[in-house]
Formats: C-alpha cells, structure tokens, sequence
C-alpha cells in the first residue's frame, strides 16, 4: 500500500490544481476562526463594529477603553469572573464519559450488527438510521417531565447517559462498517481454538480495530463537545458545560461585554479540540480506512 | 452468530435507544395524534403594576384539570394536526388547486402557507448543500494528500475547523461578518459597485448566504472520510493504469473514484439526513424572514415563546422522519441488497 | 480544635443574624429564572438568606420559559420560586401551577406597595420587582441639525425622519426591534395598544385584529420600515443598539433596561452619541391619547406544588431580595418597582411611559400563541409581498390552528 502522494504524483499538473484549491479552502476555512482568534483581544465596540469593521483590525476603541491595542478582558471575564473553568471540566467529565461508555456499548452492537446476517440485525440498523432521524430538541421536550418526576433532572450522569443514547446510532452504524472490514476468519478461527465468542471479540477483534474505534470515538466526542439542546434543557446552571455557558454569556439581551466573553471562550474551547487532532491524526486516518471503505 | 450471542452484545446499546429514543418517539407518535381539551375559560379582573385594571380572560384550572384527569392524553383528534393549515394544509391547498389564476398563482400561495415555505428551503438547503460539500470534501482531501507529512497534522486540523467550532458562535460570527458593515458585507458592496448590497435583505441573498454557510460547515466531515478513503487506493491498480497511459485525472477518475464510490453512500447518508434537520444557520442567521426549516418550525412551536405547543411539534417532527425516510430509502435499498448478499454467502 | 470551635461559633452567629435578617426559620427556597444581570442581583440578595437551617438554590438560565411547566408540575416542585414576566407568567397561570399569595402577603408582605402585586381574579399571583418598556431614543444633535423638534407622536417621527432624510444628515434615520419572530410581534403588540385596538373578541379567544385599527398599525409599521436600513427585519434590540451607537440612527423605539448601555459614553465606545441622546415616552399614534408601547413587569411567584414551610420561606427570601436597599443600592440596573425607589436619569423615560396611560401586556392565556403567529406571518407583510389584509388574514388563521390546538378555540 503506497501513500496517497501516488495519486497526484510529486509534480504533476493535478497536484498544483489540488493544491490551489486546497489553499483557497484553507484560507475560507481559517479565516472566520483566526479573525474571532484576533478580535477576542479587542473590545465590543471593536470587533462587533458597526461602523467599521477595520476597527476589529486595529482595536480603535481598545486603545480608547484599555489603553493598548490589544485586552485579555474577554478571557479574563470568562475565566475568572464568571468561573468558565467550571463549565470546562463539566465538559471534560461529560465527554469522557460519553466518549467511553458510547464506545463500549457501541462496538458491542456494532461487532454483533456487523457479523450477523438474520433479519433482525438488518431492521435494528434500519432502525437506528430512523431513531437518529428524529429532531432532538422534540425528543429532549419529551425527557423533561418524567426526569423531573425521577428527581434526576439537572445532573451529569442524565445527560451523559442521554447524550450516549442519543448518539448510539451513528455510533453503531460507524462500528458497523469497520468490523465488516475485519475478515470473519479473524474471529471464527479463534473460536475454533475454543475462545467464546466476547473473548474472540475483546482478544482478537478490538486490537486490530483500534483505529476504527478512535474515529468513531472522535465523532462522539465532538457530539458531546458541541451539543447545546441536551445539555441546555438537562442540566442546572451548577452542572453547565461549556457550550451553555457560552449561550448564557450571549442571553436573552446582552450586556455589554459579555459577549467578549463568549467569544474569548470559544477561542478557549477550541485549543483542546486542536491538540486532539494533532494526536489521533494518524489513528483517525487509520481508522476511517478500515471501515467506511467497504461501506 | 447465534441470536442469544447477538441479543447479549446487542442488549445495552438496543436498551438504551429503545428507552431514550423508541419510547419517545411512541409517544410523540401519540400525542401528535391528540390535541388538547378544550380550555374552560371565564372573564375576571387583572390588575398589574402599570395600567391599572382590565377584563381578561382567565383558564378555570379546576374545571379543565377535571377534564385532563379523565382523558390526560388530550382530545383524541387523529390526523387533524397533520392536515390542518400549519402543516400539510390539506383543505387550502384543495381551494388553491380549485380556484385560482395559473401555475405562478398556484405555487405562490402554496409558498405562502409555513408547512410549504420551511419544506421548500429544506429540500433547497438538503439537495445543494450535500453535493457540493461531498464535491468539495473530495477535493480538499486530494489536496491535504499532496502536502508534506510534516504539516499534515495542522491542515488537517484547519480544515476541521468550520466543523468543530461550536456552531452557536460560529454562526453568530459569520453572521456578523456578511451585515453591511461586517467584513464580508462591506467587500462584498466595494467588488459589487453596489452600496445597496445586503446580504440579509432579500430572500435570494440570505438563501444563498445559508447555503454557502452549510457547505463550508458540512465540507470537513466529507473531507476526513474521503482522506481516510484516499490512504488506501489499491498502488497496483493505479500502477497497472500508469503503465496503460493514463494521465492523473485518468487515474483520479477511473481507479480512485470508483474505490471511494461506497464512502459516498455512508457520507450522503449523513449529509442527507443532517441537512434536513437544518436549523442552527437559520436561528443564528435571524433568517426566519426570508428562510425557515422543518426543524425550525419545530423550534418555533417548542420554543418560540412561552406556550409549547407539543402536538404542533410532534406533528412537525413525525413528517420530518418520515421526509428522512424517503430521502434515504435509495441508501436504504443497498444496504437491503449488500445485507441480502452477505447472508447468501454464510 | 477550639480555633475550629470558635469560627463555627462565629458561623454560626452570622447565619443566624443572616436568617433573622430575613426572618426565615427554616424551609427551603429553589429559585428558577432568566439569566439577566438585574435579576442575578435580585438572587444574590436571596441567597444571602441561606442558613443552616434554610437552604437557597438558585437556577438562572436562557431556557427557564422551556423547563418551568415541567419543573413546577411535580409534586414537590423542583423549584419553589419562578422568576417570571407578563408572558412567562401566564402558562404557569394556565395549568394552576402558582398559588395565590394573599395569605403570605397579610403575614409578611406589609410593606409592599399594592402597585407591585400582579392580581387575577381578586388574587395576587405574583409580586413584580421591576419594570420595562419600549420607548423613545432620540439624538439631539441630529434633530436641531435637521431642524425639527423632539416628535411625541409617531406621525411626528415619520415627519422628522423624512426632514433628516431631505437635509443629507442620514439615509435611514429610523429603527425599531422589526427582526422577524418575537421581536416583530412585540412591535406590533406595541402599535396596536397605541391605536386601541384590541388583541381579542371580548369574552372569546377569538382573534380580533382584521379591523381598521390592525390595518393602520400595518400601514404604520411599514411607513417607518421605508426609514430603516434594508435589513430591517434583522433589527433586535442588540443589533439596534450597535447600529445607533455607530451614529447610524437618529430617532429608534428600544427597550428601556438598555438605557444605561446607550448614554453612558464611558462603555458606550461612542461618547458623542451618547451625550446627544434623549429618552423620552413612547409616542402616540394615530391620534390616540396613550403610548404606543406595552408595559412589562418582572416579578416572582411561588410554586403551588410545594410545602407551606417552602412557600413561606421563599416568599420571605424574595421579600427580602427586593426589599428597597437593594432598589437603592443599583439604581441604575433596573426601573425597579420597589417602593422608595428614586428613579434615576435610566428609567425616567419608562415610568413616563407608564405615566402617560401606557397599556400592559395582556396576561390572557391565549395571547402568547397570537405572538407568534404575528411573528411568523408578518414578515412577508413587511417586505412588501402581501398586503396589510392578507397578513392579518394570515396571522388569524395562523393562531385559530394553534388556539384550536391548545383548547382556546373549538
């Protein structure tokens, strides 16, 4: 298996068409983010200009209110005065369990799904696709009055077994498609050596299927990083994570100001997200090959 | 695999949706089926700080909690939310299509009911947005290909970027850069020669400010899975090509795109499925003027203001399914067939 | 161990003065309500009631209108306070789930002024703390230019736009909260409660807007769009206040609790703006006598599914949370209601409008769904594509579907 280079080539005339498109899609994929990145050093009147948007560029009013073109106050006010930190390891907890406890159920039933071939597997995927099609803010409506009643409404746990279930279809429908790339040779020829089959499952299949189970995870991940209806309807303002905190900093109407906060956070929550990417690069690559290819 | 193996590695995954999707949706079946009892209402005074006193009315809580208490599901009313003007506008569209002065007429006034409105932007949005982003995903990744390993890891990342940043403040951002006096706006009058430029005014123009937002928004998810596709092109096969003479785009076009030809499947299916549910672009664009969504319509029912209105919702959201359902089934028919397939071969 | 004894002593001390402060024995009190700055300062107070023996839980979020039936429907509420206004008020009205506070009022509510209690059918439902109203903000500086003197009427508005318009000075003078969905049915709301009409069919849930006086708010309303900006229906009240402080606009009908944001020239980031605004009242509008602007209240009510104890208890922390030191100690944060309260230069121009006879939101049970179907239908009204009879057409047939659907209409 060469590398993708051999698809271009090194210097043919579909590298450079490639790459200019390639450039020009960076360019509008960046520039949104790099400006919001900018303009989190400024002030309102600056980077929500209405009378010049040149003023986001060159702080004209952070000078006049800070005294230097460029102000931590946003991140300061996030961070500090209205305690974002606390919404940041809310996060933290609630992604790292979704990520893990989606991805123990889900390469259960993906593994399964994948290496049944009755009916019934066939209408649970079928299913699943349909599950997934319903609009969550109607579905999430309906989870309030009976969680209230329960007396689990406002906490972690709710929203994390929520978000898990919620996600599980596209979770199974991913895991699916990676474990039929893996040959069923794998896993029968160990149970012919008298593994069960969970053992042929957690001894023979997950090591090879690590770089399926890690896109998959990155998706999940991602759900529960950027999720607002959930987490905004199920959980008190204690328990808040980050992105509800963010819409908090916006409100109903804003203060002046805070609105810098959300976007200094936003800034903020993205850093993690960017070492992520760097780290599981290879295995996301991997991964996605494994599985989605054989579709 | 026997089916009592299968039942225990499925088990937890089934509980979960069955419990947090399949029961709600049961009963958002249900109660999009009913609708609320009538209200028992009398006149009293009521006085607030400013404006002294008025006749309102009032809801008789005890007498309508008597009504409740004996049917709590609601009045059964079957379709009637379904066909009635907010929704499928079964009897409007009848007088439309009896009484009326030609096609243009017709689909005006069909345009003017909300059902038809939100379901003309949703398909628009779906049918452009999920083409161009897999077009625009497959380019992007035959480009990310040809960039030294080196800076792979922060392209990738930078090419991710319109996908995970938090679409709340994404949005909000882009939207303040296209106004007038952001900075996509103000260039986009200077290249135009046109001060009267706004992209928020008219109808076309927000169409088309939304739809260029999806397609940047939905481009990295192609993107990702097409690179991960492209690692694994088969070098024989595209060696074997190069010694017939084919140029790169004839090898791009007759080796690599049929291998990736399955991950358009996965991708369309959930480009699809995402596009129609589209909402985010249209709250945080205050688009609701000139563009509205199916999923929008629900918003606006659930959280438009301070009354929900459930079995409006539930009616919105059921349709919904079922236009996913329909949108899918040509996805849904291949994966019968590859399922057919694989249990003729065990 | 006897410094630990000592500070839980002292602890101890402060609690109980913290509680006799308040005068709560013992209860809990769970507040639920938006998350704005002026009501966060209104909590802040309660919590301070919090002792060993009283626990204070405070819930404030942009989604409080979507959690409060659910919550308040169980029995024990999930939250003993909802923090709520003229609209929120009502669903809670709607399914009983508030209880009247008139035996709290006789035991611990002496000093209320009767202008704060928000009474139903001969009940106090609510006790409101502060006030708010769309009303006028002008600049000084661009009406002299223009020669035209501060309008009263919105005939006059229209009259100094078109000079400010004749003189050069700006091309779009006007703004008003028109962005599609709430915003643009508050406008309406507004206007129409300016030109008398009413919401209803007396006694019905019957819509009564395809009249006269629905047609000339239309017709109103789309005169003073043709001096607005293009994108107009993309007007909030945020968006409207960045617009006039870029020195874009010279005369807009803005929400009165932004006020201290607008002419404060030190926050403002434009000074020269700030300095030349004027608040004044709502204007009139087609000869009518009061305001064209619905009045606003925000106040507290007390779940009915909870404890005696808790309800007492938490009507005692909020009494204590407006009580008038605070009122006096923010003065600038809110038009507070509170008696005692000296009106600063801020909320002068909403008690003007008040003064002048001004109407309040109607607390009727069905109007929340009117809202939004004048939300949703209007715009096409606004854009020039229908005329003012097909959208309230619209707008009627609209709300009768949802009214039917809610049990309003048979």
């Amino acid at each position: 298996m060469s590398g993708p280079v051999s698809v271009l080539g090194r210097r043919s005339r579909a590298r450079t068409v490639a790459l200019i498109f390639l450039t020009v899609w960076l360019i509008a994929a960046t520039v949104p983010f790099l400006w919001t990145l900018w303009g989190s050093f400024k002030v309102q009147a600056d980077f929500f200009s209405r009378e010049d948007w040149r003023n986001a560029i060159f702080g004209v009013n952070t000078i006049q209110q800070t005294g230097d073109a460029f102000t931590g106050d946003g991140y300061a006010g996030a961070w500090i005065e209205r305690e974002f930190w606390r919404a940041a390891l809310n996060t933290g907890l609630v992604v790292l369990c979704v990520t893990s406890v989606s991805l123990m159920v889900g390469t259960l039933a993906g593994y399964a799904l994948s290496r049944s071939s009755r009916q019934y597997a066939f209408w649970l995927l079928i299913g699943a696709l349909i599950f997934r099609a319903m609009p969550h803010i109607t579905l999430v409506s309906g989870y309030l009055l009976p969680f209230f009643e329960l007396n689990v409404w406002g906490v972690l746990p709710t929203a994390i077994v929520v978000l898990v279930a919620i996600n599980q279809p596209f979770t199974i429908w991913m895991l699916h498609s990676f474990f039929l790339s893996v040959p069923r040779d794998l896993d029968e020829s160990a149970m012919v050596d008298g593994c069960s089959q969970f053992q042929a499952f957690r001894l023979v299949i997950i090591p090879v299927m690590w770089p399926g189970v890690i896109t998959t995870g990155l998706f999940s991940f991602l759900l529960a990083y950027n999720d607002f209806v959930v987490t905004a309807l199920l959980l008190n303002q204690d328990n808040q994570t980050m992105v509800p905190k963010i819409a908090s900093f916006l409100g109903t109407v804003q203060t002046e100001g805070a609105i810098m906060y959300a976007v200094a956070a936003v800034v903020s929550a993205t850093v993690p997200l960017f070492v992520l990417v760097l780290f599981f690069q290879r295995q996301i690559v991997g991964g996605l090959t494994a599985g989605a290819v054989k579709g | 695999m026997r089916t009592k193996v299968f039942l225990g590695f499925v088990a937890p995954s089934v509980a979960l949706m069955v419990l947090f999707i399949a029961l709600p949706i049961a009963s958002i079946v249900v109660q999009s089926l009913h609708v609320e009892h009538p209200r028992v209402l009398e006149e009293v005074e009521t006085c607030s700080p400013f404006g002294g006193c008025t006749t309102e009315l009032r809801v008789d809580t005890t007498a309508t909690d008597s009504l409740r208490e004996a049917e709590p599901l609601g009045r059964f009313a079957g379709l009637e939310t379904y066909l009635n003007r907010n929704h499928l506008a079964s009897a409007e569209i009848g007088a439309i299509l009896r009484d009326n002065d030609g096609p243009a007429d017709v689909v005006a006034r069909i345009y003017d009911l909300p059902f038809y409105k939100a379901l003309a932007f949703t398909l628009a949005y779906t049918f452009l947005v999920t083409p161009i982003a897999i077009v625009a995903g497959f380019f992007v990744a035959l480009g990310v290909t040809g960039v030294t390993k080196g800076l792979r890891g922060p392209v990738i990342f930078m090419s991710l970027l319109p996908y995970i940043v938090t679409p709340l403040i994404g949005a909000l951002i882009i939207y303040w850069m296209t106004g007038s006096d952001g900075i996509i706006g103000a260039t986009l009058q200077v290249l135009f020669d046109d001060p009267g430029l706004h992209l928020r005014a008219s109808p076309v123009l927000t169409w088309i400010t939304l739809i260029v937002y999806g397609i940047w928004h939905m481009t990295p998810f192609a993107f990702v899975v097409f690179y991960a596709g492209l690692q694994t092109v088969p070098s024989d096969t595209l060696e074997s090509a190069m010694i017939d003479g084919a140029n790169r785009w004839e090898q791009i076009r007759y080796v690599v795109i049929p291998h990736l030809a399955p991950l358009v499947t996965f991708i369309a299916l959930i480009l699809l499925m995402d596009n129609f549910r589209v909402l985010e672009p249209i709250v945080s664009f205050q688009a609701e003027a000139h563009a509205t969504s199916l999923s929008w319509a629900i918003y606006n029912d659930l959280y438009g203001q301070a009354d929900q209105l459930f079995a409006s919702a539930a009616a919105t959201s059921v349709l919904t399914t079922i236009g996913v359902a329909v949108l899918l089934m040509p996805s849904l028919l291949r994966t019968w067939r590859s399922f057919r397939e694989r249990g003729a071969r065990s | 161990m006897k410094t630990f004894t000592i500070t839980a002593a002292v602890g101890m001390a402060f609690a109980t003065i913290a509680s006799a402060e308040c005068g709560i024995e013992a209860g809990s009190v769970r507040i639920l309500g938006n998350d704005f700055d002026a009501i966060s300062i209104v909590t802040d107070e309660a919590r301070t009631c919090a002792s060993d023996d009283v626990e204070v839980t405070v819930n404030l979020t942009t989604e409080h209108k979507n959690i409060q039936v659910p919550a308040l429907s169980i029995d024990p509420a999930e939250y003993t306070v909802a923090i709520v206004a003229n609209n929120s008020i009502v669903p809670l009205l709607n399914d009983g789930l508030i209880r009247p506070l008139d035996d709290l009022i006789a035991r611990y509510g002496e000093d209320l002024s009767p202008q704060q209690m928000i009474r139903v059918g001969g009940e106090t439902v609510a006790i409101a703390f502060m006030g708010n109203a769309q009303h006028l903000y002008f600049r000084s500086d661009v009406l002299e230019e223009a020669g035209v003197e501060p309008p009263e009427t919105y005939e006059d508005v229209l009259a100094a736009a078109e000079a400010i318009r004749a003189a050069g000075i700006q091309e779009h003078p006007l703004a008003a909260t028109n962005a599609a969905g709430w915003y643009l049915a508050a406008e309406f709301v507004n206007m129409h409660l300016g030109m008398g009409g009413d919401f209803f069919e007396a006694g019905t849930a019957e819509p009564a807007i395809e009249n006269e006086a629905g047609v000339a708010t239309l017709e109103m309303m789309k005169a003073l769009s043709e001096y607005m900006g293009p994108d107009f229906l993309n007007y909030t009240a945020d968006e409207m206040k960045a617009l006039y402080l870029a020195g874009d606009v010279a005369i807009m009908n803005q929400w009165g609790s932004m006020a201290g944001a607008h002419i404060d020239g030190e926050t403002s980031g434009n000074a020269d703006v700030s300095e030349a605004t004027v608040l004044a009242a709502a204007p009139t509008v087609g000869g009518g006598s009061i305001p064209a602007a619905a009045l606003w209240w925000d106040g507290f009510a007390i779940a009915a599914n909870v404890s005696d104890e808790d309800a007492a208890a938490s009507f005692q922390a909020m009494l204590h949370a407006t009580r008038p030191e605070v009122a006096a100690a923010n003065p600038n944060a809110a038009t507070w209601l509170i008696p005692g309260f000296e009106p600063t230069e801020t909320s002068q121009a909403v008690l003007a409008t008040a003064r002048a006879g001004a109407l309040a939101y109607p607390m009727t049970p069905q109007m929340g769904l009117l809202h939004t179907a004048l939300g949703a239908e209007l715009t096409d009204f606004m854009q020039g594509n229908e005329t003012a009879e097909e959208a309230l057409a619209d707008v009627a047939a609209s709300y009768r579907v949802s009214a039917r659907e809610a049990g309003f209409l048979q």
